[in-house]
């Protein structure tokens, strides 16, 4: 395993993204919960890495991490070279609730971050009658929603909204997208639709893209590198490469070697939770 | 016929029937006009004394709309400073619901006290009745924002300001607009205490100058003066909250 381990992680001089012995502690005292174990992660740019695992197991405490939502106890988080939160850095999220704006409508809400982040914020005033309102248009179209941005969020279906929610993420170049399960709540044809979608946007604009979820099927669908992670303290026990060509398709997701990788995985998550409750 | 002209139709035939069963109860019990005079009397009254009436209802009027929009404003503050950070709410609303619970009627000797009798009273009476509805409504529209939400902001960046003014005041509208009905009508209620207090002008002065004179019908020309202007306020702030916050309603709807 440490052969596949050592082909996954890039070395450090090319790493984009670098957790080096972190730890997270909630709280302090007799109380502290111990969120995260020192982990080391690697991602070079552009990288695509899905953090799998039980509940408490510390995929969004990463997430909020390299983000700069929440602080390291102990250890190093660079991002591009610099610590995390020095520097403005473009970060773009997506949650399993599409948290749009419900007095806005579908155009506005993903012109939010436009409106926030430099530089376009200084331009907004001037440009988000045209060129910006194109640019939302432009990213809607490619999420299947052209002529839907005066719609409001009520108007649209759960995948609807998630698309949008999407593009939101999207619509500021970002550097880095995080994903927070973000194809969670929706039915299955809805969220093998949105993988193909995210798969088409990842590859038209290269961001480095954290996805956190359940479905062990998504992680190998859309990563490069699929992280399992086990809870109490969280931490990364396996970091494992997908091997399979892009542009990638739902047949091939019933191909023997992806169901051999998502059974691994399973095989994986479940070992380690069995001879954890032997012990 | 839709659903919502049957309510209105049932909404108008009740109160026509209030006003028909309160004149029938009194024409076939023959009450007194002292003791409960008929709605037809309180009508006429109201008509034959409308000059001498007039100043006042304006008088309490006025009153009214300045202490509510003191008491909106300074309420708007508040509730922003407190609903804006989960500490400030946190440290804030235990003392904030301790205020709420005093009866506002208690104040108004303090502030005769301070301003001596008249209109300023009247005018800070109605203010504080209106402030806490407001405070209350605002913070809690502020500091219920979803923290999903918030991370997104905070992700990109944004400031304290930012996710104000782009999410928590866009957010606290509906909540903000229920408390203004809420308000309105409290802002009478502080105006008439104060007037019937200490003042020698207003509706609650001159209620009580008939009422002392045992000229009941013109007490009930005062109430239902009152009552007109408490429902007028309260339409015009209901069509205002429907035009401005229609997205809060059609979410309901969609979701429903």
């Amino acid at each position: 395993m440490s052969a596949a381990g050592d082909e996954a992680s890039p070395s450090r001089a090319d790493a984009f993204v670098e957790l080096e012995n972190v730890t997270v502690t909630y709280g302090g005292g007799e109380r502290a919960v111990n969120a995260l174990a020192p982990t080391n992660l690697r991602m070079v740019k552009g990288d695509f890495v899905a953090l799998v695992g039980p509940s408490g197991c510390g995929k969004s405490t990463i997430l909020k991490l390299v983000s700069g939502l929440i602080r390291n106890t102990s250890g190093l988080v660079f991002v591009a070279g610099r610590e995390v939160g020095a520097e403005a850095m473009r970060v773009g999220m997506a949650f399993q609730n599409p948290t749009l704006l419900p007095w806005l409508t579908i155009r506005d809400n993903v012109m939010l971050p436009l409106k926030i982040v430099p530089p376009f914020r200084g331009q907004y005033r001037r440009k988000r009658k045209a060129e910006f309102r194109d640019r939302a248009e432009a990213l809607l179209a490619s999420v299947g929603l052209a002529g839907f941005g005066d719609k409001h969020p009520w108007q649209l279906s759960g995948g609807m909204m998630q698309r949008a929610s999407l593009c939101r993420a999207l619509i500021h170049d970002p550097q880095l997208l995080m994903l927070d399960e973000p194809f969670g709540a929706l039915d299955q044809f809805t969220r093998e639709e949105l993988w193909s979608i995210m798969q088409n946007l990842w590859l038209e604009r290269k961001p480095t893209v954290i996805l956190v979820t359940h479905d062990l099927k998504e992680a190998a669908y859309l990563a490069n590198r699929i992280c399992v992670m086990q809870a109490r303290p969280g931490r990364i026990i396996e970091d494992r490469a997908v091997p399979f060509g892009r542009p990638r398709t739902i047949e091939m997701t019933y191909a023997p070697d992806f169901v051999a990788l998502t059974h691994h995985l399973r095989d994986a998550i479940f070992s380690n939770r069995a001879t954890k409750e032997a012990a | 016929m839709t659903q919502d002209t049957k309510r209105h139709i049932a909404s108008t035939a009740l109160i026509i029937g209030f006003f028909l069963a309160w004149e029938l109860f009194c024409w076939a019990g023959k009450i007194s006009s002292v003791v409960l005079p008929r709605p037809s009397e309180v009508v006429v009254t109201l008509f034959e004394r409308r000059d001498a009436i007039w100043p006042h209802v304006w008088q309490t009027l006025f009153t009214t709309l300045i202490g509510f929009a003191l008491g909106v404003g300074i309420g708007v503050l508040i509730g922003i400073s407190i609903g804006a950070s989960k500490l400030a709410y946190a440290v804030v609303y235990p003392l904030l619901v301790g205020f709420s619970s005093i009866p506002k009627v208690a104040v108004v000797p303090i502030f005769v006290l301070w301003f001596g009798a008249g209109t300023v009273p009247a005018i800070l009476t109605a203010m504080i009745l209106c402030v806490f509805p407001v405070v209350v409504n605002v913070a809690t529209g502020l500091a219920t924002t979803e923290p999903e939400l918030e991370d997104v902001m905070r992700s990109l960046r944004a400031t304290s300001l930012d996710i104000l003014t782009n999410v928590g005041l866009p957010r606290a509208m509906p909540y903000f607009f229920a408390s203004l009905k809420v308000a309105i009508t409290q802002a009478f209620v502080g105006t008439v205490i104060a007037e019937t207090v200490a003042s020698n002008r207003g509706i609650g002065n001159f209620m009580l100058i008939a009422s002392s004179n045992f000229d009941v019908p013109l007490v009930f020309a005062g109430l239902l003066i009152l009552a007109v202007l408490g429902v007028g306020l309260y339409v015009i702030f209901s069509v205002i909250e429907a035009s401005v916050t229609g997205w809060a309603r059609r979410k309901d709807l969609a979701m429903g």
